[in-house]
């Protein structure tokens, strides 16, 4: 018979593209009841880490599982490397109780980002939902660092309730820059806050952007991306230049594994970022 | 240049890459199928053996004589040896609160990689192999389980001389006489004058094998009559499908009214994934022993017809069976083509004569085709 | 005192209405200014006027037992806030309060509602624009129920 076991199998493949790297907690922060955010380091030994806005890694808990979790921190920033997610599954709710000094794989970056260099003269338009937002606060940081190379950016984010929003304090900071327009709404509240509440489509008609020279990049639910979509063109911004971050079930990263297909694409390495234009009948089938 | 070799050069072939240090791979009769295992002698082949099939059945029966290739393919591929279905990716250790990765201070162990050689590859699987070499050590990401196989592999393909009912390698341009990929290849050409084989050398290595053992250059009548095995084979093919413009066929036909059909059928028991030679999808999973000292990172075989192969939180992607089967044969069929740039199906017939309830891909092609929506959408 | 007339001319709402429409619904309209806190007007109240927001905040809420007050949906500058007025019996949903000072246009429902009654093709304009809003309401509040941001959106 031929055996083909574990016992006669290398514990690992050197250069495999399935190995994680080991990175160290610095720090965990809480930012609404449910989501939090890590800050990694790396080894000292190991290269730099680089990522462009909008890419994921593949985040390893020992002996627990792999989730791609999108990084949310400043592609500038050397030396750590920042994760925002929800604790929802066996693996987020693990990392959630994980501490300062515990240690986490990484295997990455995967993933097209977002055009940030394609929007290079023209008007921005972020729109975000819900946990949407941490994938695109790279975008953001990046937009903001190099301000003078584009035209009007405006943030419009839209979750669940006032207690819901993420990363309040930059946020508070970002309105209060007169270069940058940010409008955020709640699904609902209780009385008592002053904000706006409604979907976060209803911010569009009111942003000040030019539509015949704007790019966008939206992130969220599937059906807040579609609606979002959908007013934007109605607004005149044309299908192309519209960017979404789509989701599917991506287990390898690294377009192997054959989970993440839609349509023909493997989201993990034809996406997650696609001009809307190009998937635009895609995402109105059903169960594809 | 073709060669002849007789009956007991087959034996004389495995011996000789025995000693060259290949673990000699091929198909031999168990459990009422041809499977495929390892060939200790040739004395393990299928002689006397051939294959009935048709959509949801197969049986093996004897023909009394002393071939041993008379049969097509069985319900297993070549990928279990290439892509087997459970792997080991890596293993990590806990001692204490210190966790240890691979490469960071491990010392990797395991015994060197196996030289595989494969005795009687059809030329459909030929293709199948092929077909998974672009999925896994493609140009982007590659595997390096599949490529370290896969580098040293010694293929000695067998070209067939009868189709079953169930075969269409001709629709999908894979057969019946194998072209290339090969480092021999043999057509067992049996008549009342007996038994011989034509073989050709595909590779260096393939002619340097073939020097090893008693062969002659093959004569005119032995290259007729292997042709003529050949052309036969090709003639008798009883299925057929369709591939013009299959692509925006099945792209265009998302909402067609065969799907619900089917599905009606489908038991979504991943059958057809499990046997089909080019099916590739798996899941990655981790795992840890009783007290967490190991963590081992697994690789095993999925298929796209489980509920939940398209979860993400809150539910799957694809819930009715009419979705996963409409994904299923439209990548087969279609979306392959924009991914790999051929089609994923080999026309070795294998999901069809598997199938519990005898769905036959070539009937579902040819029913969409005949319903098809007139008004094209495009699917980009 | 400021004529209203270029103000209503100018908004979205009423464009393309003839100038004689334009001054038949001017002679309904008035300014009016709500302080911080103010409720405009109450759930189960008579629905008499609507009003078309020039400046702060409205929020439309509802008092639940358990709950409180809860807002559903925030309106302001350039927006309209109710629809009551126009359909039987005339009654508001809901809860309006200005949670900025706000000014805003206010229109006489029951004035406009006569002149409706007179002139069809005046109330035909009114109410296909109010259906447009309606419309718009109902898709933004379908979404809102959808409760997309919750973990098992």
């Amino acid at each position: 018979m031929f055996e083909h076991n574990v016992s006669t199998e290398p514990l690992y493949i050197e250069g495999s593209p399935f190995l994680p790297e080991p990175y160290v907690i610095r720090r965990v922060k809480r930012e609404t009841e449910d989501t939090f955010t890590l800050e990694l380091e790396p080894k000292p030994s190991a290269h730099p880490f680089t990522f462009l806005p909008g890419q994921f890694n593949m985040v390893y808990v020992y002996g627990v599982g792999e989730i791609p979790i999108s990084i949310s921190g400043d592609p500038s920033a050397r030396g750590v490397l920042v994760h925002t997610t929800r604790a929802v599954g066996s693996v987020t709710k693990a990392m959630d109780r994980l501490k300062k000094g515990d240690m986490i794989g990484i295997r990455g970056p995967y993933g097209i980002p977002w055009p940030v260099d394609e929007a290079v003269g023209k008007d921005v338009v972020i729109v975000a939902g819900g946990i949407g937002l941490a994938p695109l606060r790279p975008s953001l940081y990046t937009l903001l660092q190099n301000r003078d190379r584009y035209g009007k950016v405006v943030l419009l984010y839209g979750t669940r309730t006032p207690a819901d929003i993420l990363f309040r304090e930059e946020l508070e900071q970002w309105r209060a820059r007169f270069d940058l327009d940010v409008f955020v709404t709640v699904d609902r509240a209780m009385a008592g806050w002053k904000g706006n509440v409604g979907v976060v489509t209803t911010l569009i008609a009111k942003s000040p952007f030019d539509p015949r020279n704007a790019v966008a990049m939206i992130c969220g639910p599937e059906v807040m991306m579609r609606f979002t979509a959908m007013e934007l063109i109605k607004r005149g911004v044309d299908g192309q230049q519209i960017y979404v971050s789509m989701e599917r079930n991506m287990e390898c990263g690294v377009g192997l594994c054959g989970h993440c297909q839609y349509g023909h694409h493997f989201v993990c390495k034809d996406g997650p970022v696609f001009r809307y234009g190009s998937i635009k009948d895609l995402i109105m089938k059903w169960e594809i | 240049m073709a060669h002849r070799l007789e009956t007991a050069a087959l034996q004389s072939l495995i011996e000789v890459l025995q000693q060259r240090s290949y673990t000699v791979l091929g198909p031999t009769p168990r459990d009422g199928a041809i499977v495929y295992d390892v060939l200790s002698s040739s004395a393990d082949l299928p002689k006397g053996y051939t294959d009935e099939q048709s959509p949801g059945h197969y049986r093996l029966h004897s023909n009394g004589d002393a071939t041993c290739f008379a049969f097509t393919v069985g319900p297993q591929s070549w990928k279990k040896f290439l892509f087997p279905p459970t792997i080991r990716l890596f293993s990590a250790f806990r001692n204490g609160k210190t966790v240890t990765l691979p490469g960071n201070g491990m010392n990797e162990t395991g015994v060197p990689v196996k030289k595989l050689a494969f005795f009687g590859v059809r030329s459909c699987e030929l293709h199948a192999i092929g077909i998974q070499d672009k999925v896994f050590i493609g140009p982007s990401y590659q595997d390096p389980h599949y490529r370290r196989l896969r580098e040293q592999l010694f293929v000695v393909a067998v070209n067939c001389s009868r189709p079953s009912d169930t075969c269409f390698c001709t629709s999908m341009a894979t057969g019946p006489k194998a072209t290339g990929g090969f480092d021999i290849a043999l057509t067992e050409v049996a008549d009342a004058s007996g038994i011989f084989y034509l073989a050709e050398g595909g590779t260096k290595l393939g002619e340097d094998v073939l020097m090893s053992v008693e062969h002659r250059p093959a004569g005119t009548e032995d290259l007729a009559k292997a042709e003529s095995v050949l052309n036969s084979a090709a003639a008798s093919m009883q299925k057929m499908l369709d591939t013009t413009d299959i692509k925006e066929l099945l792209y265009q036909n998302h909402e067609h009214p065969e799907w619900e059909k089917v599905a009606a059928r489908c038991l979504t028991c991943t059958n057809c994934t499990m046997v089909c030679p080019t099916c590739f999808c798996h899941t990655i999973d981790d795992a840890t022993d009783l007290v967490g000292s190991e963590g081992i990172r697994n690789r095993r075989w999925d298929s796209c017809f489980t509920l939940d192969f398209s979860y993400i939180h809150g539910g799957s992607v694809r819930i009715s069976s009419k979705a996963r089967y409409r994904q299923w044969m439209t990548h087969k069929l279609a979306a392959w083509i924009d991914q790999f740039g051929t089609s994923g199906c080999v026309g070795c017939g294998r999901c069809i004569t598997w199938c519990p309830v005898a769905i036959d891909i070539t009937e579902e092609a040819r029913i969409i085709r005949e319903g098809s929506a007139s008004e094209p959408e495009q699917m980009t | 005192m400021e004529s209203l007339e270029p103000i209503l001319t100018a908004h979205p709402f009423f464009k393309g209405l003839d100038q004689a429409h334009i001054n038949l619904i001017t002679g309904c309209a008035s300014n009016v200014r709500f302080n911080e806190g103010k409720f405009i007007f109450r759930e189960g109240e008579e629905a008499h006027q609507f009003y078309l927001i020039r400046e702060g905040r409205v929020a439309i809420e509802l008092f639940t037992p358990n709950r409180g007050h809860i807002t559903i949906e925030t309106l302001d500058e350039g927006d309209i806030v109710g629809w009551s007025w126009l359909i039987p019996p005339y009654n508001w949903h809901f809860d309006a309060k200005a949670i900025e000072a706000t000014r805003a246009i206010a229109l006489d429902g029951k004035c406009l509602r006569k002149k409706c009654e007179d002139d069809h093709d005046l109330g035909f304009e009114i109410l296909k624009r109010f259906a447009h809003i309606m419309e718009q309401r109902l898709a933004s509040t379908r979404i809102q129920l959808l409760d997309l941001y919750d973990v098992r959106a």
